[in-house]
């Protein structure tokens, strides 16, 4: 083995997060969640709707951090699988009439199968080789979905449209206020099964293999198994949010799914704290409501505003969210003891 | 108060106001984003991400309404411009569009840029009864007043141009071999369903067809593969940088077919300078805008007042670029269908009177060239002038060609 490749394979890939700090006390979780039930009654729908697209690209960068924070496998490519949750359910929708809630677990098992597939020939990847392939998928999906051969399903660049469902048993409620709770139904039942996931001896075996993969093949885990598993729930789970995403937009086309978005999850996961499932929310804020910020200071200079808003948080909390949260736990516990 | 009472009092109001004024008053009507001074119009562009060139096109109108207010609004009132970035992706185009419409409140949103984005955005604002007015592009979807009456478009669609090549070949050269070289992308198919949707039964005039994706380095094996298939007519459907390159790799071939390119590449500056004008004599394409660069205009009276708003309120724009000649158009006609409007600001007057243009000519269009809707021709402009590259400029000649289907 050369010098170089030692270097490569032996440097952590990702942080180790004791398995305790992945998660929020209870009384923080209830509070969160009571803020999430409440808020949308008193907002207009606009604001419901950025609301819904904050839990929607939440459960993506969560989907992430399960992959890179769980079993420290990296992905520039969950924009690939974001599109194809977003199209099987568009396309069920549209074109087989299914229901909307229906199409989602099938976008997540379509997914999962993709990702699982794609985590085999990946495994021989790691670190920076492993993102320059993920990469590649995402490159390549834009492409592929406007083939002339899937035109008939895809709609080709012109995308599909997805018809808005409205609320159930004659609910009186706005579309986006019974899509708002839907999606957060959902968003909290992913979250409680994440968190059991990482708790239960497949998270152990995830770790164990971000930790030190020679370790935990030398104590049993079977590391290919787990790997190609930690792809397929990740996508599994991109999948489901992408589908949610086409419901929400009301829109698939390739130009949504670039490089670009699996570069903004990334980045989510990174600005929320890797491995800090939690932090997927402030992630999640951060993609959806920095750019806009940075837009309102100087429209010219968008792009450059953001850069800098995005240094000085890596620069000052590198840890991101999880971070600030932990800091803001130790302060509010020295008040208490006072 | 009852519904008849209020009626009645209005009506009292009314007679009042016609004895007192001697004339029939026209009673104000608002929908949200109008008022007695003010009228919020919202715009999405691509400031960032890929076709952020584009981005001019929303700074160009801002600088527009700037120079309307600056000279007292329209019919007094006067115009807020919102205009917002999408980046050139239609899942933000879909939040931006409700931003404008739910929370700032826009009377309409005018000349939204980029296909996708308004593909996106289309069903929303008819749902919602807002304009999507004079959209930013070539697609032939936002002419469809029967299942889109709040959707309309400003230029010729890409379908209508090509039409007007194909009529063209029909009546020049019957017994050309054409080639035909497009992006693979809904830019070049929709150039293409047009030409062959005009060649009808003659389709087999086309003896080869390649495209490209924008993302390969250079085009030369696809120009190889057409000149070996014979042609003797080349239809480049490509982007600028495209463009060029194609124009190059043709005369390094030694091969002369007669070429037409589209108006989209069609610019002096971006396209011909750099491609060599030696290999560009002869070239044909399409325009309805004039060319900043172009001295013919130098003298034009309507240039002149674009050159004087540029100087004034965008001096920062460069005249040579296309994009400033277009926003500036589509701004024109935008405070055209407001004046038109009146005092009946409502959203539904905005499209009867947007539906309602005769024979208007904004300064930087060409000679000829006419912006005429109707209740079922939702396009601003179908007509194109045809021209030829010729020493170091394009030489327009021919008659106004119509973009409809012929047959």
């Amino acid at each position: 083995m050369s010098a170089v490749e030692d270097v490569v394979t032996e440097a952590p890939a990702v942080e180790a997060v004791p398995k305790r700090a992945m998660t929020l006390g209870l009384g923080t979780s209830l509070v969160v969640l009571a803020a999430l039930v409440i808020a949308p009654i008193f907002v207009k729908n606009f604001i419901i709707f950025q609301m819904t697209m904050l839990l929607i690209y939440g459960l993506a960068v969560l989907a992430l951090n399960i992959l890179t924070g769980g079993s420290g496998q990296f992905s520039l490519g969950q924009s690939a699988f974001y599109a194809v949750g977003a199209y099987t359910s568009a396309i069920l929708m549209e074109h087989a009439n299914m229901n909307y809630a229906l199409t989602l677990p099938i976008a997540g098992i379509v997914c999962f199968a993709f990702g699982y597939l794609f985590g085999k020939p990946a495994l021989r990847l790691s670190g920076v080789y492993l993102a320059l392939a993920t990469f590649a998928l995402a490159t390549a999906m834009p492409q592929l979905l406007k083939l002339g051969f899937f035109e008939h399903w895809t709609g080709g660049v012109q995308g599909l449209v997805v018809t808005k469902p409205d609320a159930p048993f004659g609910l009186k409620m706005s579309q986006d206020m019974w899509l708002y709770y839907f999606t957060l139904v959902i968003s909290i039942g992913i979250y409680i099964a994440s968190i059991n996931l990482l708790r239960s001896r497949s998270g152990r075996a995830f770790m164990a293999i971000r930790d030190n993969e020679i370790a935990a093949s030398a104590m049993g885990v079977n590391v290919a198994l787990y790997k190609t598993l930690a792809f397929g729930v990740s996508a599994g789970i991109t999948g489901v949010a992408g589908g949610l995403g086409a419901i929400a937009v009301q829109f698939v086309a390739p130009d949504g799914y670039t490089i670009l978005l699996a570069i903004s999850l990334f980045l989510g996961m990174v600005v929320g704290g890797v491995g800090w499932l939690p932090g997927s929310l402030v992630g999640s804020a951060f993609i959806i409501f920095v750019p806009n910020i940075a837009e309102g200071i100087s429209k010219g200079l968008s792009g450059a505003v953001f850069g800098v808003l995005l240094f000085l948080v890596i620069f000052l909390v590198p840890h991101g969210a999880r971070q600030v949260a932990m800091v803001a736990q130790q302060l509010l516990g020295k008040m208490i003891k006072k | 108060m009852s519904g008849i009472g209020s009626r009645a009092g209005i009506f009292a109001i009314t007679v009042l106001l016609a004895a007192t004024s001697g004339s029939a008053c026209a009673e104000k009507k608002y929908d949200p984003g109008a008022s007695d001074t003010e009228i919020k119009i919202g715009n999405i562009v691509p400031y960032s991400g890929p076709a952020s060139a584009y981005g001019t096109i929303g700074k160009t109108e801002e600088a527009y309404f700037r120079k309307i207010n600056a000279e007292g609004g329209i019919n007094g009132r006067k115009i807020t411009f919102i205009s917002y970035d999408d980046g050139y992706n239609p899942q933000k185009a879909v939040e931006q569009a409700r931003r404008l419409v739910e929370s700032d409140q826009v009377l309409l949103v005018f000349n939204p840029l980029g296909t996708p984005s308004n593909v996106a955005t289309q069903k929303y604002f008819n749902s919602k009864q807002v304009p999507q007015l004079l959209v930013a592009s070539g697609a032939t979807r936002w002419n469809n007043p029967k299942d889109f009456p709040w959707t309309m478009g400003w230029q010729p669609s890409y379908q209508s141009e090509a039409r007007s090549y194909a009529k063209f070949l029909m009546a020049e050269q019957p017994s050309a071999k054409i080639g035909v070289l497009y992006q693979n992308d809904d830019f070049g198919k929709d150039y293409l369903k047009g030409l062959k949707d005009e060649l009808g039964s003659k389709v087999s005039m086309i003896v080869a067809e390649e495209s490209y994706e924008t993302s390969e380095p250079t085009i030369d094996n696809h120009v190889y593969k057409l000149k070996a298939s014979g042609a003797d007519v080349l239809i480049n459907i490509s982007t600028p940088k495209f463009a060029a390159q194609t124009i190059k790799k043709v005369a390094e071939l030694g091969w002369k077919p007669l070429h037409i390119m589209t108006s989209v590449s069609a610019s002096v500056g971006g396209v011909i300078k750099p491609a060599g004008y030696e290999n560009s004599q002869g070239i044909l394409s399409a325009a309805y805008l004039k060319d900043g660069a172009d001295p013919q205009w130098d003298d034009d009276p309507g240039m002149k007042k674009f050159l004087a708003f540029l100087e004034k309120y965008y001096p920062e724009g460069n005249r040579i670029d296309g994009t400033i000649i277009y926003g500036y158009s589509a701004a024109q006609t935008m405070v055209k269908v407001l004046q038109m409007c009146g005092d009946d600001l409502t959203r539904a007057n905005v499209m009867k009177q947007a539906a309602s243009l005769k024979d208007f000519v904004p300064d930087t269009l060409l000679p000829g060239i006419k912006i005429n809707t109707s209740a079922t021709k939702f396009v601003a402009i179908d007509q194109l002038q045809m021209m030829r590259f010729k020493g170091e400029k394009w030489e327009l000649f021919g008659d106004i060609i119509s973009g409809q289907l012929s047959h």
